[in-house]
């Protein structure tokens, strides 16, 4: 298992920040990932391997009109 | 490609217009420049005496009121008695931009705020509004407007900037609605084609001479379309107090604007702040929210694809056909490569324009027309939340909201209301007057607002908002008086705004427990709470919804936009602690208002700002005799799933929420069960909300500001102890 925004999901080997993002239907262009408080840049979402146990962040930066 | 200097012209009257006028009464006036932000003069204007005066703002004034929202409601307080309604001659309208209102130099200092006793909510309401009155009026010499009373037949009031005059003029014949009167008012004012930009008109419409959800328009003339556009103070009724006072429009003529108008006490630390932020949104809002080409409607697919766009009167939160009114669609639409700023030095530029709309329906049927927007709020709530996701009905009823000068947010609220009454056979055609409520029926809406303009059938019941009609409808026995109470989206009298809220605890509260009523101007924590997971607590819901208001009330006092904070964000935000706030923005706000006004503040010294105004509106609404726990209350839609189409078109979460939340089997339960115990806990958890947000506020259990709380923040006036001791 991870914890993404501190709710326990799923964990499979070779998840990457991209395929939780698309998985969680997190497809706001504007968002902010940290993994046990790293940032993590958007070119990296790809290649970014999450591992069981990370503690993964996905901050919308999103405020409404 | 359309061509957007063309439009119907409505200008060929104008001179038998002009000469039907007949002046009812006059003042002068020495025109002169604010200094730091304040001309420390306010003008007043009473239609029934004829009097027209200046006043002083007091130091007194400034410290604790601030400008803007803060004026409005002090002038408003000493306007009106306990017993006042909304229609009644003491009620006011005060028009205020606050102290950064006017600058041209940080992008979205062009707000004016309008305050007035409510015809929706029988308390003060507050509505923020772009366009360029509010910067004229104080670059002619002046705070704030107040306007009392009422005219004997429909006039305007002529602010005269350049010449020192103040005209109220007997106007007979010009058209009430919007599009039209900005137009000929600001070419009957303008001294030549140049003068134009220095003009702006505040009208309203048919529609609020009889609707309870009248809106204003503010204008600014476009130079580059040649055509005044509009944008709105929608909420809460202020443009039927307008219509009730007879006012067609009121004009400001003001001087050229020049970037040093405000006379800051340090241009260049202003000039260099704002610097920073344009290079922000050039460099990043192609990026980030797209505000530059769509605007606010760059949230529509979001919130359906985060299941918060309001679905079929706020049912649902998603729908397959959002992609026919896309931010992307209106991308399309909107005229692309032309300033679209409603304030000069805006480089957000995000008041985008539909041109060569031409009307299909009513009284401007296949006239060419430029619609200011949609919104994010109008497409939200003409369209999606009553089924319509057809770009062109969404426009048409964008345009005639505006023009008949109703708000939208309001209208698309009882619409979408009246549709699902439809939908639940308590409405039919006998009751409707023939008109079919479907859902997605587009000329059904239409229909609606031009019966409502014209004071007839359904629609001018429509007019009189969700709380009205629930009312009307329980006393003719039509509905189950409870399931009208959950789907009637309305608290204190206002309609809801256009996100859905049963998923968010914290936005729950964001809409029920403000002072005006369920407005997102106050607080949008959806994501924060729903997605992010960063509020988890009570006391972190609490303290949100105590930062959050007071933040976003602080642009109230002062004039400015709220989109500039955090619709585009510096690249690094993301390396501080609390990027939700937009930390240096926050320091951008504080380092402006000490550069204008010269008065060095902190960032808490801005909250306290905000929390001496904020507590006295809500001992205002004491005053008014609401303000209480019990005018608190939400529907239960906002809170939760009503019927059991909802529940089953959620119901994995639903059932996960009782066996995770409740310790409950879901398997084990009817849905009828499950409705119920989902009910009940969310409906405790609102009450824990409540609790915790008044104790954070300063506020005892029943939402009444505590006098020793009034004390911390500077507001132990006697005026306000007085009142808070009666409900001690």
């Amino acid at each position: 298992m991870i914890s993404v925004n501190t709710r326990e999901q799923p964990w499979r080997e070779g998840l990457n920040v991209q395929s939780l993002l698309d998985e969680m239907g997190f497809i706001f262009r504007h968002i902010i990932v940290r993994i046990n408080g790293e940032y993590v840049p958007e070119e990296a979402y790809s290649a970014r391997l999450i591992a069981d146990g990370d503690d993964v962040q996905v901050l919308h930066l999103i405020a409404g009109g | 490609m359309i061509d957007y200097t063309k439009r119907t012209s409505y200008l060929g009257d104008l001179e038998k217009q002009r000469s039907a006028h007949k002046l009812v009464f006059e003042g002068s006036f020495n025109p002169g420049l604010p200094e730091r932000g304040y001309n420390n003069r306010t003008l007043y204007i009473n239609l029934s005496t004829r009097t027209i005066k200046e006043k002083p703002v007091t130091e007194q004034m400034k410290e604790i009121f601030i400008g803007g929202r803060g004026f409005g409601l002090w002038y408003l307080w000493n306007a009106v008695k306990p017993t006042t309604k909304w229609n009644d001659p003491e009620n006011e309208i005060i028009i205020s931009p606050g102290p950064l209102g006017g600058n041209t130099q940080y992008p979205g200092s062009g707000k004016s705020l309008v305050v007035s006793l409510s015809p929706l909510t029988d308390i003060p309401i507050d509505s923020n509004v772009g366009g360029h009155f509010g910067p004229l009026m104080k670059f002619s010499g002046f705070d704030a407007l107040e306007i009392q009373g009422k005219a004997e037949s429909d006039v305007v009031i002529f602010i005269d900037g350049q010449k020192g005059i103040i005209r109220v003029e007997e106007a007979p014949l010009e058209s009430v609605d919007s599009h039209i009167a900005a137009d000929i008012f600001t070419h009957m004012y303008a001294a030549d084609e140049f003068d134009r930009r220095n003009i702006s008109v505040i009208a309203s419409g048919k529609g609020a001479d009889h609707a309870l959800m009248g809106c204003l328009n503010f204008s600014w003339y476009d130079i580059r379309r040649g055509v005044a556009r509009l944008k709105q103070a929608g909420r809460g009724g202020i443009g039927t107090v307008f219509r009730d006072k007879k006012v067609k429009a009121v004009v400001v003529r003001g001087p050229t604007v020049k970037g040093d108008m405000n006379r800051p006490a340090d241009i260049d630390r202003v000039r260099n702040t704002g610097i920073r932020l344009h290079r922000e949104i050039h460099d990043n809002d192609d990026k980030q929210c797209h505000m530059r080409t769509q605007g606010t409607a760059h949230l529509v697919e979001v919130m359906s694809d985060y299941d918060l766009l309001p679905v079929c009167n706020f049912q649902y939160g998603s729908h397959e056909d959002v992609k026919n009114i896309a931010s992307y669609t209106w991308g399309e639409r909107f005229t692309q490569g032309i300033p679209d700023g409603c304030w000069l030095g805006c480089s957000m530029g995000c008041s985008k324009g539909a041109d060569g709309h031409i009307v299909k329906t009513g009284p401007y049927k296949g006239h060419s027309v430029t619609v200011d927007g949609p919104e994010y709020e109008t497409a939200a709530g003409l369209g999606s939340n009553c089924g319509i996701f057809d770009r062109d009905w969404i426009l048409e009823g964008n345009f005639y909201c505006d023009t008949y000068g109703i708000d939208t947010i309001s209208f698309g609220t009882s619409c979408s209301f009246v549709m699902e009454c439809w939908q639940r056979g308590i409405l039919n055609a006998e009751r409707t007057g023939g008109i079919e409520l479907t859902w997605g029926n587009g000329a059904a809406q239409m229909e609606l607002l031009h019966q409502m303009a014209r004071n007839e059938g359904f629609g001018a019941i429509v007019g009189q908002g969700v709380a009205r009609m629930k009312k009307l409808f329980a006393e003719k026995g039509w509905g189950d008086p409870k399931l009208l109470a959950d789907i009637g989206m309305e608290a204190k009298g206002l309609e809801y705004s256009q996100y859905l809220s049963k998923e968010s605890l914290a936005q729950q509260g964001g809409y029920a427990l403000t002072n005006k009523g369920p407005q997102h101007d106050e607080a949008w924590l959806i994501f924060m709470d729903m997605v992010n997971n960063q509020i988890p607590t009570f006391e972190d819901k609490a303290y949100a919804l105590f930062y959050y208001p007071m933040f976003r009330t602080w642009f109230g006092l002062c004039g400015l936009c709220k989109l500039p904070w955090n619709d585009i964000v510096p690249a690094d935000n993301y390396k501080t602690e609390t990027p939700a706030k937009v930390p240096e923005h926050v320091q951008n706000y504080v380092d402006i208002f000490g550069a204008v006004t010269g008065k060095i503040i902190d960032k808490d010294e801005l909250i306290r700002q905000s929390e001496r105004v904020y507590n006295f509106q809500r001992v205002f609404n004491l005053r008014m005799g609401s303000g209480l726990r019990k005018h608190d209350k939400a529907p239960y839609r906002s809170l939760g799933p009503v019927t059991a189409e909802e529940y089953l078109s959620r119901q994995e979460r639903y059932d996960k929420q009782l066996r995770e939340l409740q310790g409950l089997d879901p398997e084990a339960m009817s849905l009828d069960e499950k409705i119920a115990a989902t009910r009940a806990w969310r409906e405790k958890q609102f009450e824990l909300l409540t609790d915790a947000v008044y104790k954070r506020r300063g506020w005892t259990n029943d939402g009444v500001p505590k006098p020793e709380h009034l004390k911390e923040i500077g507001m132990d006036l006697p005026m306000l102890q007085e009142v808070v001791e009666k409900h001690l």
